[in-house]
């Protein structure tokens, strides 16, 4: 996993509560057996006005002006700002494979779904926290200006606006750490093995009708 | 010793090893696998020179790329082909408890296969990489989604790491009325709390309605417990559980039964075990539920009307309304039972066992699909029920009524096989999620119970089930 520690980026607002998981990336391009690619599709039924299949030219379907990605100043957006309950339903980690593909490393807004969440972490993509009041004043000020960033510190656990003000987030420290660092989970989970294998011993001895 | 809930229960006789910040490895006892999300954990696995941990906890089918017809001809798109044939060669490879492939007798739904071979046991903490494995927490056990790096986890160290999840109690007291099913319950429970209303939540469902329903109705509201946003749902083991489990192929005997059932009697939340929420419904407030929009906290009731924007004073909400009506093509105050339909589903891992399909039987019987509706589909959700619904006629019942009788599979609830939507078609669907393009790009999707799908089916709009029966 690619590590996180600071980006200063330019964010793009995606202004909508409850963005679902098969909105950032539909059914048809799960059916892939890799794990990258699929960035082009990331918010595809939004994003042209064609219907995306897999294996095609994205380069040449008709593009849907109005969704805030295809805007000319928010290319190169690399922070997403969102609303409530992003990321929900579907548990398919192509979700932050496809924003990771596209450019995304942090997102920003005022709730997560659990699963989605969680998937972030994996994948070295940050979801971040804030009050709804600020993300409020965030949005604002992002669509007021053009070229709007954001610098995000994790180690510091603080996301800086370019007024100057400095809004803090909390962030487990068992992730935190992880995504510092880059660290695979598979490893580290191993360094317990001893402890696993303990546990699975005593429990097969306890409950044998679990492990028929 | 401290009341402890039913999730605590679960959640301690588990914890393998725990770091300061409170994340824990849990032990995994089931691990039930598709072709969907597997494959990268599959390789991974592989480049990484690891071997799975414990290949016995491992259940296998392929369901969401899988045809509901012609069957003799294989699959024909070649990319949903490729990944059920990487399904195939992975567990070949790997080895598994029990592999379910495409056209096996028992193959089907992983949500509906696991709890009908008695593969999903109380006490069990159950994953799969997708996000109703909600649905087996009807068997008190601790079962929830995952991404597909916490497959591959799972895999190589048969733990998973997380937190605690808060406790949500939802109480639902009182006799459910004529014609309302646990669909409706759910439908209106989440029109209660919203989609993102158990967030950092594990629910538990209780109360005298819930203790009334079947073992299919609990995993009906278990498996949406998702779409309240919580990762996991909870129904205590009483006697309709172990009913249900008993000579179950993968279910214990003998002597392991008994040891198993007097273990499985004590999950259940104890007396004065505190909840981090309680939420409490009335059943007998609980109508036949039909969702207006795209997300399904969107709901009202078959006496409802679609919701007019202009009285909601949130503007986000707002504009959240107004774009759902925008895609559903629907006017603000049309009554429900007004809105035509094009197609209906009735299948899914939320409502394709038995009792479902006997319930929609029950009102297709003796009439037909109305002339504008273009298609039926029923897909149960296992060769299992299959070959029990045609073993009681439901089979019959449904083709008389202009229905399509097809083979099982995921089908038309995420539209990854030939089944879906054209753009601009309406459906009233047993599925889980009317999420915009979810059962095809621009399809217009409304959930509801089996029993209202197949009253949409006949009467060619929304129509009061109870008016039916």
């Amino acid at each position: 996993m690619k590590p996180f520690t600071v980006l200063e980026a330019l964010v793009a607002p995606l202004d909508r509560a409850n963005v679902d998981t098969d909105a950032i990336i539909p059914k048809q391009f799960l059916k892939s057996i890799k794990r990258s690619g699929f960035g082009p599709n990331l918010f595809d039924e939004w994003r042209y006005l064609d219907v995306g299949q897999p294996g095609q030219d994205n380069s040449k379907r008709p593009l849907n002006k109005d969704f805030v990605l295809n805007q000319p100043r928010y290319q190169g957006a690399q922070v997403l700002l969102t609303r409530d309950n992003f990321g929900c339903g579907s548990s398919r980690e192509h979700a932050p494979w496809a924003l990771e593909d596209y450019g995304f490393r942090a997102i920003v807004g005022t709730s997560y779904a659990d699963i989605f969440f969680n998937n972030c972490f994996k994948n070295g993509v940050l979801p971040i926290v804030l009050p709804a009041d600020e993300v409020d004043a965030l949005f604002r000020q992002c669509e007021a200006n053009e070229g709007y960033r954001l610098k995000v510190d994790l180690a510091a656990q603080t996301v800086t606006r370019p007024d100057g003000k400095v809004i803090e987030f909390d962030v487990d420290p068992f992730r935190k750490e992880c995504l510092l660092n880059g660290w695979d989970d598979i490893g580290l989970t191993l360094r317990h093995a001893d402890k696993i294998r303990a546990f699975e011993d005593a429990r097969r001895a306890k409950h044998p009708y679990y492990f028929a | 010793m401290e009341a402890q809930t039913l999730y605590e229960k679960l959640w301690s006789s588990h914890v393998v090893h725990q770091e300061a910040d409170g994340t824990a490895l849990i032990y995994i006892d089931r691990h039930l696998v598709h072709e969907v999300t597997s494959p990268q954990a599959f390789e991974g696995l592989k480049l990484a020179g690891r071997k799975p941990w414990r290949i016995s906890s491992i259940v296998a089918t392929a369901d969401h790329n899988t045809p509901t017809d012609h069957w003799d001809q294989g699959i024909l798109d070649p990319v949903s082909r490729q990944q059920v044939e990487t399904l195939d060669a992975n567990i070949r490879e790997v080895g598994a408890l029990a592999y379910f492939p495409f056209r096996d007798a028992k193959q089907g739904i992983v949500h509906v296969i696991g709890p009908e071979n008695g593969a999903t046991l109380p006490g069990m903490t159950v994953v799969c990489g997708d996000s109703h494995t909600s649905t087996h927490g009807a068997f008190a056990c601790l079962a929830h989604g995952i991404g597909t790096s916490e497959v591959e986890h799972v895999m190589a160290t048969q733990c998973l790491l997380q937190k605690k999840s808060k406790t949500l109690l939802v109480r639902v007291e009182g006799e459910l009325g004529k014609g309302v099913s646990a669909k409706d319950v759910v439908l209106a429970i989440i029109g209660r709390i919203g989609t993102a209303g158990g967030n950092g939540y594990a629910i538990e469902f209780g109360g005298s309605a819930i203790r009334a329903l079947s073992m299919e109705g609990r995993m009906t509201v278990c498996n949406m417990a998702i779409e309240a946003g919580a990762r996991a749902g909870l129904v205590a083991v009483d006697e309709t559980t172990i009913a249900y489990l008993k000579d179950k192929p993968f279910a214990p005997k003998g002597e392991q039964w008994d040891a198993a059932v007097a273990y499985w009697r004590t999950l259940t939340s104890d007396e004065g075990a505190k909840f981090d929420k309680v939420v409490e419904l009335d059943a007998a407030d609980i109508l036949p539920q039909v969702t207006w929009g795209t997300s399904p906290e969107m709901v009202t009731t078959i006496a409802g009307r679609v919701p007019d924007p202009a009285g909601i004073t949130d503007p986000v909400r707002r504009e959240g309304v107004e774009r759902a009506l925008k895609y559903m093509g629907l006017t603000a105050n049309t009554p429900i039972n007004e809105i035509a339909v094009d197609q209906v589903f009735i299948g899914s891992c939320t409502n394709s066992r038995i009792e479902d399909l006997r319930e929609a039987a029950a009102v297709a019987k003796g009439r037909t699909k109305a002339a504008n509706v273009r298609r039926v589909l029923v897909v149960p959700g296992s060769g299992l029920v299959k070959r029990q619904a045609e073993a009681e006629g439901l089979d019959k019942v449904f083709i008389e009524a202009g229905f399509e009788w097809r083979e099982p599979g995921c089908s038309m609830c995420l539209a990854m096989n030939a089944d879906r939507l054209e753009p601009g078609e309406r459906c009233a669907s047993t599925s889980n999620r009317n999420f915009e393009g979810r059962q095809g790009a621009g399809g217009r999707t409304h959930l509801v119970s089996p029993a209202m799908a197949a009253a949409a089916a006949v009467a060619g709009h929304f129509a009061d089930v109870r008016e039916l029966q």
